[in-house]
């Protein structure tokens, strides 16, 4: 049987170079269109031998012909009984959806009786997926081309094989080309000669894959008898310096994984946390509605979705300044409206403050509902970055890090440079000779709360895009955010942006051994053992100021 | 009479008489008088104002620290459950095997865990002693070793009120983990019986309704005689210039220690009163929501003053219970509300406007 179907696919191959050979010469345009339709009668026809016929004609064809080849590996190639045409059919439960096999347009719904399966017999799905697999290495796309790779180096089969390594020789893709060579060198690995794997494995040490790990691990392994898998000790020997080699590199990906997340959690801590520190460093005053401008953020980017469902992407991005204007007026509302009045009695302010929240948080949920809702998450920012098999990065995290950054940057210009900025910090050092000096303190004091509230409300953006949005949203961040800042130092915007990086890479840096509830408990007892060592953070701010 | 503050404040012997008539009138009543009597009191009525008895007891304390020593404590909620989960403890140990697995030992949530053995720090939870002086022991070791890190490093003012509501955060957090041994999410609930009588009976609540009063009024009078001591002027004097207080010779951080961790006490004991009459305790309790809560009783009442305690802590509950049952989502909104006027025109809580009546109708 196996001789057979060899043999069989030794004349499939042969005619391939035949048909690329007549190709390569013939007029391409007129031929490759009157290929197409020749192919496509003879698939209609009903004797398998035309079919296989119609397979390699349609290989021929190149990667435009890879759907049909790809529909008709998955069944999804229909007759449509009607008009005779070739239609590709997705299951709706009732019947099929289908579209035009050539052109793609879509032609509606059909019942299941009104369509006829082309079939396949095993030998022919066998070797279409091998010209499958062939087109897909030819294709442009170096995705594509590594996802046949490693579908083809699963396969025991010389032919394969061969056009692997064929390909290796062209292939420019550096990422594609070690999966082949990996193919190969597992290949090696499993040979009889004893130099040959030694080499193998020696080589297989440098590279990042899962499947090689696997296979290493495998080795080196006792069967249920207790026997060695593998018999021969210089092997396996090799076989375990190897793993040693790969654990270490394992490890250290682990490590970079786990600084990733513990940045891209401590990115959401100092966004949540900074605008914070602005109101609390600047002013003295303890805003427990903080976590509610941020979820008014959130509810902003949310209801932006609503506003304009067909362009995601670009309402994330319109959210952003929408939220800090709305999160920055509803904070110029409550200084206005409350803390001027509780100047120099910051516990007060945490008091009234705290009302605040509750009627912000049960407004939103007036209007929106108690419930959750989602916001969804534009295409360029959902997915991952997978660096190799032993690392992947996910883009909303990676988003977020960068604006935490791009805001942090922001904030420090604004701070530095603008004549708003300048005032701030003189009344942050100093009201009274502030004052003094003709700079409007009451002023300044709102368009300060408004900055802070208005980053909170650009947080809740952030937010938006990795949590449920929801009534609660603010709270479970609040006592988060106050430990950021206390522990960085109350006044310093350095401070905050160290403290949340590092509170988020502890954290993470903890789970794996204690879990997440108990890794948070410990950070929570480190700093509140941290403040009675420096009562004033990690850094404090020096001078008169610090005494008030 | 004078000594423990009685005749000089007209709010403060009316809230006493008050207290004393509630605790034992409405009890008495509800036991003597037959069921459909105009004197009878609900079942619920009972276990209603048992509960807000419980609150102001832990307004009380709350006072305590913050009126008197200036230190707002955001975590007294911590205190409050940990005395109610002493008592909790001891109620699970007296289902013995009428619970749902029947284990003489282990408590239903233990036996769901597939635990084998009682943890140890159940042990001892069977004898109503013990647990009575965990009860107060727990919340006052933890609240020695905080109030002791913190105050000696000088932790003040807006710092320590973060770390204090680190401190309850923490603790939810431990709490609802099931590896804790506490029940996790669900608590500790379904008791029983205490000290041989059945839970739910009318008689034991209206027991726990005076106890809680009786309680209550013991520990108000400890209080007007300890704030009117020398140690009491002290602590105020702490609380209205601390480093004068410290410059004249006084150990500063020894004085807030005592009372913080006296406070926690007062708070532990409330909690204990708290779970038996609402027969649940679960991790919620510790939420930093729960202590700021109690802040605003005090501050409607009045802090400062003791008794303004006692009147925040049961008009506020009146309130949630009215409104929450007439239309719920109204009451955050009031809640809301009444924290931001309060803070804003009433510094001196409810208490202080009865003052300055008081005075006008004077002069």
């Amino acid at each position: 049987m196996k001789a057979k179907s060899i043999k069989g696919y030794c004349r499939l191959a042969a005619c391939l170079m035949l048909v690329f050979s007549l190709a390569i010469h013939g007029d391409q345009d007129v031929s490759k269109q009157q290929l197409l339709l020749n192919a496509l009668t003879n698939l209609k026809q009903g004797s398998m031998a035309e079919r296989e016929q119609a397979i390699i004609q349609l290989a021929d064809n190149g990667s435009s012909s890879l759907t049909i080849l790809q529909a008709l590996l998955d069944g999804q190639l229909f007759i449509l009984k009607s008009d005779d045409s070739l239609v590709i059919g997705a299951d709706n439960n009732q019947g099929y959806d289908i579209r035009d096999a050539i052109t793609g347009t879509a032609k509606g719904a059909v019942e299941r009786t009104d369509v006829g399966k082309i079939n396949l017999t095993n030998k022919l799905r066998v070797s279409l997926r091998k010209i499958i697999g062939q087109l897909q290495l030819s294709s442009d796309d170096p995705a594509i081309r590594l996802a046949a790779v490693k579908a083809m180096g699963n396969e025991e089969d010389e032919s394969a094989l061969a056009i692997l390594k064929a390909r290796e020789g062209v292939e420019k893709d550096e990422t594609v080309k070690q999966a082949i060579k990996v193919v190969f060198l597992l290949k090696d690995m499993n040979s009889g000669d004893k130099a040959l794997r030694i080499n193998a494995i020696d080589a297989l040490k440098e590279v990042n894959s899962l499947d090689v790990v696997n296979r290493l691990n495998a080795m080196v392994e006792k069967d249920e008898a207790g026997n060695f898998v593998e018999s021969d000790i210089d092997i396996r020997n090799t076989a375990k310096a190897a793993l040693i080699n790969i654990n270490t590199r394992l490890q250290l990906y682990s490590s970079i994984e786990t600084v990733f997340f513990g940045l891209s959690l401590g990115a959401v801590l100092v966004l949540a946390a900074i605008g914070l520190a602005i109101t609390f460093g600047v002013m003295g005053v303890i805003n427990m509605a903080h976590g509610e401008l941020m979820m008014l953020g959130a509810y902003t980017t949310y209801v932006m979705q609503q506003l304009m469902p067909n362009n995601l992407a670009f309402s994330v991005l319109l959210s952003i300044p929408a939220a800090f204007v709305i999160s920055a007026l509803v904070g110029i509302a409550i200084e206005r409206g409350i803390i001027r009045f509780l100047y120099g009695r910051p516990l007060e302010t945490l008091l009234a403050t705290f009302g605040v929240s509750l009627i912000l948080q049960q407004s939103v949920r007036s209007i929106f509902s108690p419930l959750n809702r989602s916001v969804a998450t534009p295409e360029w920012m959902s997915g991952s970055w997978q660096v190799n098999d032993f690392l992947s990065l996910t883009w909303n995290r990676f988003y977020i890090l960068v604006f935490c950054l791009i805001v942090f940057v922001l904030l420090l210009q604004i701070l530095k440079r603008t004549s708003l900025g300048l005032e701030v910090r003189a009344v942050a050092q100093n009201r009274n000779m502030a004052k003094a000096m003709g700079i409007p303190t009451s002023r300044v004091d709102a368009m300060t709360f408004g900055l802070g509230s208005g980053i909170a409300g650009v947080a809740g953006v952030a937010l938006s895009q990795i949590t449920n949005v929801g009534p609660n949203l603010g709270q479970a961040y609040i006592v988060d955010s106050f430990m950021v800042v206390v522990f960085g130092g109350v006044g310093n915007l350095w401070g905050t942006l160290v403290a949340g990086f590092v509170l988020g890479i502890a954290n993470k840096f903890l789970e794996p051994f204690a879990g997440a509830v108990l890794a948070k408990i410990l950070v929570l007892i480190f700093i509140i053992l941290f403040i009675q060592k420096r009562p004033r953070g990690l850094f404090p701010q020096k001078g008169r100021a610090a005494d008030s | 009479m004078k000594l423990i503050g009685l005749g000089t404040d007209k709010i403060g012997t009316t809230v006493l008489i008050l207290l004393a008539s509630v605790s034992f009138i409405i009890p008495l009543c509800n036991l003597v008088s037959p069921a459909d009597s105009p004197l009878h009191f609900s079942a619920y009525t009972v276990s209603v104002l048992g509960k807000y008895l419980t609150f102001a007891l832990l307004g009380l304390s709350l006072d305590l620290v913050w009126g008197y020593c200036g230190i707002l404590a955001l975590g007294q909620g911590a205190f409050f459950a940990l005395g109610g989960y002493a008592m909790g403890m001891y109620l699970m140990r007296q289902i013995g095997t009428r619970g749902v697995y029947g284990d003489p030992l282990l408590p239903d949530f233990m036996v769901f865990l597939n635990w084998k053995e009682l943890p140890w720090y159940w042990l001892g939870f069977d004898n109503f002693w013990f647990a009575l002086l965990m009860v107060v022991l727990v919340p006052g070791v933890l609240a020695f070793v905080f109030g002791w890190l913190a105050f000696r490093s000088r932790v003040t003012g807006v710092y320590l009120s973060i770390i204090t509501q680190a401190l309850t955060y923490a603790l939810l957090l431990a709490f609802f983990r099931n590896e804790m041994g506490f029940g996790g999410n669900n608590g500790l609930t379904d008791f029983k019986e205490l000290l041989g009588f059945n839970i739910q009976s009318e008689a034991l609540r209206a027991l726990l309704l005076m106890i809680s009063g009786v309680t209550l009024i013991a520990v108000f009078i400890l209080c007007r005689w300890l704030v009117n001591t020398k140690l009491g002027r002290v602590v105020t004097a702490i609380r209205d210039q601390e480093s004068r207080v410290r410059f004249l010779g006084y150990r500063v951080e020894m004085f807030k220690l005592w009372i913080f961790v006296f406070s926690a006490m007062i708070a532990g004991i409330a909690g204990a009163l708290y779970v038996p009459q609402v027969g649940i305790i679960n991790p919620s309790e510790f939420s930093p929501l729960n202590s700021l809560e109690i802040v605003i009783w005090v501050a409607i009442g009045g802090r400062g003053t003791l008794y303004g305690a006692i009147i925040g802590a049961v008009l506020v509950n009146y309130s949630k219970t009215v409104l929450t049952g007439l239309m719920p989502e109204i009451w955050l909104f009031t809640l809301g509300a009444v924290f931001v006027l309060v803070t804003v025109f009433l510094p001196d809580g409810l208490v202080g406007l009865m003052r300055r009546r008081l005075q006008e109708s004077h002069s």
